[in-house]
């Protein structure tokens, strides 16, 4: 600035004084009295607390609500979640409820499948329907055979439908799609998965180190929170990513790392940790096993021989992790949530556990916390369910899988062509997830539907995968129904309820309605005692001593701070066989697999092909929000990310469009190039959930490339069953206008 | 009392570009489809590997010297309370001449006829809540307040963080400040 604060102050007295003499004193400047802006009068004559579902994530929001219209949705201050601040989605619910494309009457199929050939019927006539296929498929193969894929809270109603039914056959995409390696690596070292929310300590973090996790792209609202809150304080930063993240924007430092070579990091940081002495020596004297074994391991992983694998220098390796082990025990190395990449990620977050048992950081402050969870008890007299049912037939006959810890989805897919698991699938319930763009490897999707008897698809929008169903149920939006009771493990003890801010639109109903309605034609409805699910919540926060009333106006109750680490006298215990850490795990040994992470090389890009890397914008979650017309105002279509240099070398410009072609000859696009400085020249990025064909989405059909198309192999985990999808590579072709 | 001056910061190192201070400008401020009032710039200096990043949340930057308020025929833009630039948009004709001196591009024709562009939330201001955009902010990166109180936050912040702000070289004198 080339004046002082004074003089800009002086000189906009100045300009002010004369505007108003020219107004001829028409309006008082700086005047206290009311301001003449007119008020846009979006404030509800009614706000209703709830939570939100744009994600998973489930923040307190307040809805404002005028003449029964929905005018806009804010941050619930008194919820621990969002703390009265939302991510872009949250705002973007009046984009979900008033989306002119949703799912407005239940339909029955009568064309082949994937004709989307429909007649509307009345919800009578889909529920009987629908019960009598499932009584069918009972009757035929046993209540086994039916699967239920599920995403966010509401599925809660339909899992218990299906249990009661006889089977316990659910697969959500959010495990071996997601977030599986990694809670599985955890679970093997400190005895617990890392959760959701996670466990993370980030706001008292003092260093933070990012491994292909790009927060703020990826906005998980509470924890986008604390890491900002971090930075505040002067945290710093270490970001690893083949692609200049906005997170690597705030970076110290940024390691733009050759994809698929992430463990031969660790191992070296591991190393380096361990021979010049910058791990908690007391910590892991008391809480870890296996330092000895672990020494042994990485005594040849030297950050020169990292490098060459890396694509890093040996000098970036060290002062990374010097940096992040020097401010021990509130530094971190953050577990990251969509972990499904390379088929080794379960051994991968082994090593990044490692790392941080190393920081000491599990049970301290700035680090792991230990979460707290309120006690409510179930609604009384539900039955227990009649049957156990048969282990999930989630893997190819003879194959084991031994630490995973929830049904693979693409399992119970596979297991839908006859004769190749366990027994055979035969029918679909599909709540919330959209299995053609949630899992990889969409022609398997596509024919293992093919072998159903019956598909039941329930939506608030007619995804792809309605357009297979045999029965679609269209679903009030999270702003139309009550759910179950949240009660979520956390920092702070507290439970929070999802209440309806206006009715259901067109011929809408909630999943808990239409859940109870097939439990009555299933011959389930002593499963169901309570009348609805507002009678239920309330009657569960009764039972549990809460004052009703009181959440439901502020939509949430906080109980008292209870210890949750280290410093606040929490001693952590650990779960594992040891109960100790368990940096060598016997476990993995015993069952045949590496006691301590080992680094495969990946395999290098055909020539002319890049890797395919994928990841999140803060604007939308996956595909179930590409249609939102008020979200996608500032984000509309993704772009698949270049480096610079190859577009030039290439003849390829800047925004042009482009098609994808996979190494199986498989297409996405037509996408619009974005050439940039900020990712390396051996892989490509793209946003998921883009690319839609569903002709009903009238406003994502066509916008942008589906990258779940172009993930033709997968790399399977062998510890946990995972679908690594970062093993795929791609060209990209001009496309002629 | 003494006239208060509101100004906001924006801190680039804690804006992460999600744009939900956009998304709830919007929906607060009911602003027509296509249309925003604030946005977001994304600066990228240097060449893979060696690149530097700058996010920032802008807007409206309410000059104190407001070439919009001087272009201005009819007297519709104008200075209101604390210095916020405002349109009166009975007294608006449309003619664009404040777009065409608005030295940040921050205005923008109104389907129904006036020139519309972020207010700070002044009807949010004057009933002692702040702005959309700085209640929904989940990096915190923006802040609201009166820069001739020398207690304010945003008088502390100016005094001990290093700041700059948009195209200062046009003497308006903008009152949106980013913390770098």
């Amino acid at each position: 600035m080339s004046w002082s604060r004074r003089e800009f102050i002086q000189i906009g007295s100045v300009a002010l004084g004369a505007t108003s003499l020219a107004l001829g004193g028409r309006r008082s400047l700086f005047g206290l009295d009311s301001p003449d802006v007119a008020d846009p009068h979006t404030d509800g004559d009614r706000v209703v607390a709830t939570l939100c579902e744009l994600c998973f994530w489930k923040c307190g929001v307040l809805a404002h609500v005028q003449n029964g219209r929905v005018t806009k949705i804010v941050g619930n201050p008194a919820h621990p979640l969002s703390g009265g601040k939302l991510c872009p989605r949250g705002t973007g619910g009046i984009g979900l409820l008033y989306d002119p494309d949703r799912l407005k009457q239940p339909l029955i199929r009568r064309g082949d499948r994937g004709s989307q050939h429909y007649e509307a019927v009345s919800w009578e006539a889909a529920l009987d329907h629908t019960a009598e296929n499932l009584l069918k498929i009972k009757a035929k193969y046993g209540p086994e055979a039916v699967a239920l894929f599920s995403h966010g809270f509401g599925g809660s109603f339909f899992k218990h439908l299906l249990n009661a039914y006889g089977s316990d056959n659910v697969g959500a995409p959010s495990y071996a799609q997601c977030r599986g390696g990694r809670e599985v690596g955890f679970q093997l070292t400190f005895g617990a998965p890392v959760g959701s929310p996670e466990v993370l300590d980030l706001e008292n973090c003092r260093a933070i180190a990012l491994i292909g996790s790009h927060l703020g792209e990826n906005m998980h609202n509470t924890q986008v929170q604390e890491f900002a809150t971090a930075l505040s304080r002067g945290a710093q930063l270490i970001v690893v990513d083949p692609r200049f993240s906005t997170a690597a924007g705030k970076a110290k430092h940024w390691l733009p790392i050759k994809p698929g070579t992430d463990i031969a990091l660790l191992l070296a940081w591991i190393h380096v940790m361990l021979s010049e002495n910058l791990y908690d020596h007391d910590y892991i004297a008391k809480y870890a096993l296996g330092l000895e074994e672990l020494k042994a391991h990485v005594a040849d992983k030297t950050p020169e021989w990292a490098a060459v694998e890396t694509g890093l220098s040996a000098g970036q390796i060290v002062d990374s992790i010097r940096l992040l082990a020097g401010a021990r025990p509130a530094a971190m190395l953050h577990p990251g949530r969509h972990t499904a990449w390379y088929g080794d990620d379960a051994q991968r977050a082994r090593a990044m556990a490692i790392v941080n048992a190393l920081l000491g950081n599990y049970g301290r402050q700035g680090g792991f916390y230990l979460p707290t969870k309120l006690p409510v008890a179930k609604y009384p007299g539900v039955p227990a369910y009649a049957t156990k049912p048969p282990p999930a037939p989630d893997k190819p006959k003879g194959v084991t899988y031994p630490f995973a810890d929830e049904s693979l989805a693409h399992g119970l897919r596979d297991a839908s062509v006859p004769g190749t698991a366990a027994y055979d699938i035969k029918g679909w319930i599909v709540y919330g997830t959209n299995l053609m763009q949630a899992l990889p490897e969409p022609k398997k999707t596509l024919a293992a539907i093919q072998h159903l008897d019956f598909l039941l698809a329930i939506d608030v929008l007619p995804a792809e995968i309605t357009g297979f169903a045999d029965v679609v149920l269209p679903e009030a939006t999270y702003l139309e129904r009550w759910d179950d009771v949240a009660v979520t493990p956390y920092k702070e003890p507290f439970v929070a309820i999802r209440q309806p801010v206006v009715p259901p639109m067109y011929g809408s109903k909630p999943g808990w309605w239409i859940a109870r309605e097939l439990s009555k034609r299933l011959g389930l409805e002593t499963y169901f005692p309570w009348t609805d699910a507002g009678q239920m919540v309330e009657a569960r926060l009764s039972a549990a001593g809460f004052d009703v009333a009181q959440v439901k106006k502020t939509g949430v109750f906080v109980a008292k701070h209870k210890p949750i680490c280290l410093e606040e006298g929490l001693e952590p215990t650990f779960a594992t066989p040891s109960k100790k850490i368990e940096l060598f795990s016997q476990q993995l040994a015993d069952a045949g697999f590496d006691p301590m992470p080992k680094y495969t090389p990946p395999e290098e890009p055909p020539e002319g092909q890049f890797r395919l890397l994928t990841g999140r914008t803060p604007t939308h979650t996956f595909g179930r929000t590409t249609n939102n017309r008020f979200l996608s105002q500032v984000y509309s279509e993704n772009e698949v990310w270049l480096n610079a240099r190859i577009a030039k070398e290439r003849g390829l410009a800047n925004g042009e469009m482009v098609s994808l072609v996979n190494q199986d000859g498989e297409r996405a696009g037509p996408i619009r190039l974005k050439a940039t400085q900020r990712i390396r020249p051996d892989c490509v990025f793209m946003v998921h959930g883009y690319g839609h064909e569903s002709k009903g989405l009238h406003f994502a059909r066509g916008r942008g490339g589906n990258d779940s198309k172009l993930m033709s192999r997968t790399k399977i985990d062998p510890l946990m069953g995972g679908t690594g999808m970062s093993v795929n590579f791609v060209r990209i072709e001009q496309v002629t206008p | 009392m003494r006239n208060p001056r509101y100004v906001m910061l924006v801190d680039t190192r804690l804006c992460v570009g999600c744009k939900a201070c956009v998304l709830a400008c919007k929906s607060e401020n009911n602003v027509p489809d296509g249309y925003c009032r604030e946005w977001i710039v994304e600066d990228i200096w240097g060449e893979f590997p060696d690149l530097r990043a700058e996010i920032r949340s802008t807007r409206c930057n309410h000059c104190s010297n407001a070439p919009c308020v001087d272009a201005c025929p009819t007297g519709a833009s104008h200075f209101a309370l604390g210095g916020v630039v405002l349109v009166d948009h009975d007294a608006c004709t449309g003619c664009k001449a404040c777009i065409a001196s608005c030295p940040y591009d921050a205005r923008y024709v109104h389907p129904d006829g006036y020139v519309d562009k972020c207010t700070f939330c002044l009807h949010r201001v004057a009933r002692g809540e702040l702005p959309a955009c700085v209640t929904v902010c989940p990096t915190r990166t923006l802040h609201f307040g009166d820069a001739n109180d020398p207690h304010s936050e945003v008088s502390a912040l100016l005094r001990s963080r290093e700041w700059k702000v948009d195209h200062p070289e046009t003497g308006a004198e903008p009152n949106l400040y980013f913390l770098v």
